[in-house]
């Protein structure tokens, strides 16, 4: 009796499919183009080419939108996965120990910021535009010049070959899975995307805010660290400015799977695909458009911009 | 099992400042097991403020509290969870990115693990079957996506669903207010039920005809204290009203104006609200001071902005022949520029007098707001000094002063008295009238019903519609308290 009573039909909402369909949509799309203007790119080896850069955006994506979920934004991700860079090519290598103890500490100073953010209730975006100073100021001091090398075991790990599937969509998918699964559907993800939707009757239910903000800045920490590990995993060296349009890309990534800057309105799964599909928009794509590097960076700026004013076009229908 | 003497709640003496406002003021109040009492009072009676003690969010800054006859030293809302008192606030306090099933997850820590997801669903969907039969909701549906009414069901039936912690009280802060007369009846019904198991409820209300079929006891709050607490069925609706509005209701301020015949004066504002159903509208004549009456929020704003942005585009509904200024009631956010000079705050809505060339001339603006500082009184030794440096009070005369220096000869006001002390209302008030005589019309929406002494005319708002439309000689509190609170079979 209790799940008659709740058989009523209702109207189904197209808009809202539409929206969590145009991660996947935008994705199809860049695939499609690639695949017309150079059939040969759609292969095991293209892929492994192609997506070779984004398992590192895949994680600084995630990384920003468990900032984003709490409704803050950091400023600080991309020279943060820059330091985190230059620490793995440098002391992870050669004194092991002290490279994953500064990897360590960072992640805390990030959870340390959440508590700030939330105890002296600052802006986050000021606060971590400062941050991505410091982050920048010490990869500097740790590696002036690009150079250092990645520990073996870490390019061993991003140099993987499995069969049939190239790795980078394996790493995808996983990432995805794991931070949806953690996100969505555990009952401490649920307490944290509530605090992103209304911060007050979670604290009025008993939970503790700060600590919500703390557990989010923390976990955007280790994202961005996995996100360094990973991206020098693939590069190989260091270079103190190696992360700095990590920033922009990683919320454009959030926003372009489907999350909203406010409300706790987001989805793991849409922010790799929106990942995913800015690491292909962003250099394979406008290669093989023959658009000249000294252009690339222009085009890649109207390519968000279009992609981004489809998305909020979408979400203004379903309002 | 549970005997009716036994007191689940004691709030002894319990007072509760904001600055120099007492929102309580020495509350005793106790609810027994199994009882339902009705909690009246009219706006700012302190009622909220007392429920947001007991549910543990405030802090009463004196007087102590005692549940299942324990007296607790340091209260906070997880403890109020686990002693079993529960609260259905006004403001909605379901996360609406989350699915019913996951916000009751949110009140109830211990649903967890494996399947949490499952049982938190049968858990609410079970309780809103018994609350309100055919609801229509499922678990999984976001609450973003229900309507204000399905919500507010939602809501109530997480506040009944029982996990670890007992049950004992139940604060339904307006429960019904965004329910339609079917789930209403099924949510009151159910409370009567609840009740009878032995479980207690605060119930707070506008709908005195709820309070009087529901409740077994009424508690009136009237400016922080508790005025009169008894059986149900000694009260009626008439006595409620009378002791919700006080005493003094009768003594008005005495006014040497002859009673205006209405229409001598042109037209100079008519507006109907949105929701209005049938024709009655808003109608200000040259030289009129027209009240805004009702409960606070109930359209009385929304249909002064209205009027505002009539000035400029068109509004269906709303006309407006003469330019408009607003004397907004939330200065802090709406009102004042807190980095300007008090005199650049005076000056911004005439700035088209002030300009030599395309400059504003700074001598003629510190005239002009010296001017005003003079008319107005306001208590400042130096007009170039932040706007912050002066009182409250003065911060909003300075907003009269805004308005009246304008060319505006519509003035609109909303609440515009908010927390300003009695002297400086006593000159505004002064003030307004006079401008009146100069011809100016004022909108004057205010949540203090003394206040509406001072109108020509008054209009009563309820749910965003004019209920009623009463002349100044038949004014009185019963009234438009009466109107206010008037429901439909009244």
């Amino acid at each position: 009796m209790t799940v008659d009573a709740a058989q009523t039909s209702r109207p189904f909402n197209y808009a809202r499919m539409l929206r969590t369909l145009l991660p996947a949509l935008s994705l199809a799309l860049v695939l499609l183009a690639i695949a017309w203007l150079n059939p040969r790119a759609i292969s095991y080896l293209g892929f492994t080419l192609m997506l070779n850069l984004a398992i590192p955006i895949a994680l600084v994506t995630i990384a920003q939108m468990f900032v984003i979920t709490v409704n803050e934004l950091d400023l600080s991700i991309g020279p943060f996965v820059g330091f985190v860079g230059c620490v793995t090519a440098t002391w992870l290598t050669e004194t092991p120990l002290l490279g994953l103890a500064v990897l360590l500490g960072a992640i805390l100073v990030y959870a340390a910021l959440g508590a700030l953010i939330h105890l002296r209730n600052l802006p986050s975006i000021v606060v971590t535009l400062g941050m991505s100073f410091v982050w920048q100021g010490l990869a500097i001091l740790i590696l002036p010049t690009p150079g250092g090398k990645a520990p073996e075991w870490l390019m061993t790990m991003m140099g993987f070959k499995p069969p049939f599937v190239p790795f980078p969509i394996i790493a995808a998918l996983l990432i995805g899975l794991v931070a949806h699964f953690g996100l969505m559907r555990t009952s401490y993800g649920t307490i944290l995307r509530g605090a992103g939707g209304n911060g007050q009757a979670i604290a009025r239910a008993g939970w503790s805010l700060l600590r919500a903000k703390m557990v989010m800045f923390g976990l955007a920490g280790l994202f961005g660290v996995f996100s360094g590990l990973a991206l020098i995993g693939t590069t190989s060296s260091g270079d103190a400015n190696i992360g700095n349009g990590y920033t922009l890309l990683s919320i454009a990534g959030v926003i372009l799977g489907g999350g909203e800057f406010v409300g706790g309105r987001v989805s793991p799964i849409g922010a790799v695909i929106g990942a995913l599909t800015l690491a292909l928009a962003a250099s394979s794509l406008l290669t093989f458009m023959h658009i000249p590097p000294d252009w690339q960076v222009a085009a890649n700026g109207a390519i968000l911009i279009i992609v981004l004013a489809a998305r909020v076009l979408i979400s203004r229908r379903e309002a | 099992m549970a005997d009716d003497r036994t007191p689940i709640v004691t709030l002894g003496g319990v007072e509760k400042h904001f600055g120099a406002v007492h929102a309580l003021d020495g509350v005793d109040l106790s609810v027994a097991a199994g009882e339902c009492v009705g909690l009246v009072g009219h706006n700012g009676a302190g009622k909220s403020t007392l429920m947001h003690i007991l549910a543990g969010i405030g802090m009463p800054d004196a007087g102590s509290i005692s549940i299942g006859g324990v007296e607790q030293g340091s209260y906070t809302v997880g403890l109020a969870q686990r002693l079993g008192i529960r609260c259905v606030f006004q403001e909605l306090s379901l996360c609406p990115n989350l699915t019913v099933a996951e916000n009751t997850h949110v009140t109830h820590a211990s649903i967890r693990g494996i399947g949490w997801r499952g049982r938190a669903a049968a858990l609410v969907v079970h309780k809103l079957d018994e609350v309100f039969p055919g609801h229509g909701i499922e678990a999984r549906d976001v609450v973003a996506d229900l309507p204000i009414g399905k919500r507010q069901m939602v809501e109530v039936a997480r506040a009944f669903t029982v996990t670890q912690d007992p049950l004992k009280l139940v604060i339904l802060d307006e429960p019904t207010s965004s329910l339609d007369a079917h789930t209403a009846g099924q949510l009151l019904a159910f409370v009567r039920r609840a009740t009878g198991q032995g479980i207690s409820c605060i119930l707070i209300s506008h709908l005195l005809g709820e309070i009087l079929e529901t409740a077994n006891r009424i508690v009136v709050m009237r400016d922080g204290k508790v005025v009169a607490s008894d059986r149900a069925s000694a009260f009626d609706r008439d006595r409620l009203v009378t002791t919700m509005g006080g005493a003094e209701q009768h003594k008005k301020t005495v006014r040497d104006t002859k009673a205006k015949v209405r229409g001598s004066t042109p037209v100079r504002v008519s507006a109907r609200p949105k929701l209005q159903a049938d024709a009655a509208q808003l109608i200000a004549h040259r030289g009129e001071i027209i009240g805004l009456a009702g409960l606070a929020g109930h359209g009385q704003t929304r249909l002064l902005l209205d009027i505002f942005n009539a000035s400029s585009r068109r509004i269906p509904g709303v006309e407006v022949t003469m330019p408009v200024a607003l004397v907004a009631g939330d200065r802090q956010t709406d009102g004042i520029f807190p980095l300007w000079s008090i005199a650049q705050n005076i000056g911004i809505r005439s700035l088209k007098r002030l300009r030599r060339g395309p400059f504003v001339a700074s001598d003629l603006e510190t005239q002009f707001a010296d001017g005003w500082r003079q008319k107005i009184g306001i208590r400042s030794p130096d007009l170039d000094n932040n706007i912050l440096s002066l009182s409250g009070g003065n911060q909003q005369k300075t907003l009269f002063a805004r308005a009246l220096g304008s060319d505006a000869s519509i003035i609109l006001m909303d609440d515009p008295m908010r927390g300003v002390d009695i002297g400086t209302k006593l000159e505004v008030y002064d003030l307004i009238r006079a401008e009146a005589q100069t011809g100016r019309t004022f909108l004057w929406y205010t949540t203090e019903t003394e206040e509406l002494g001072h109108c020509d005319h008054i209009y009563v708002f309820r749910n965003g519609c004019i209920v009623a439309d009463l002349d100044r000689s038949e004014l009185t509190e019963q009234k438009v308290i009466q109107s206010s609170f008037a429901e439909g079979a009244a």
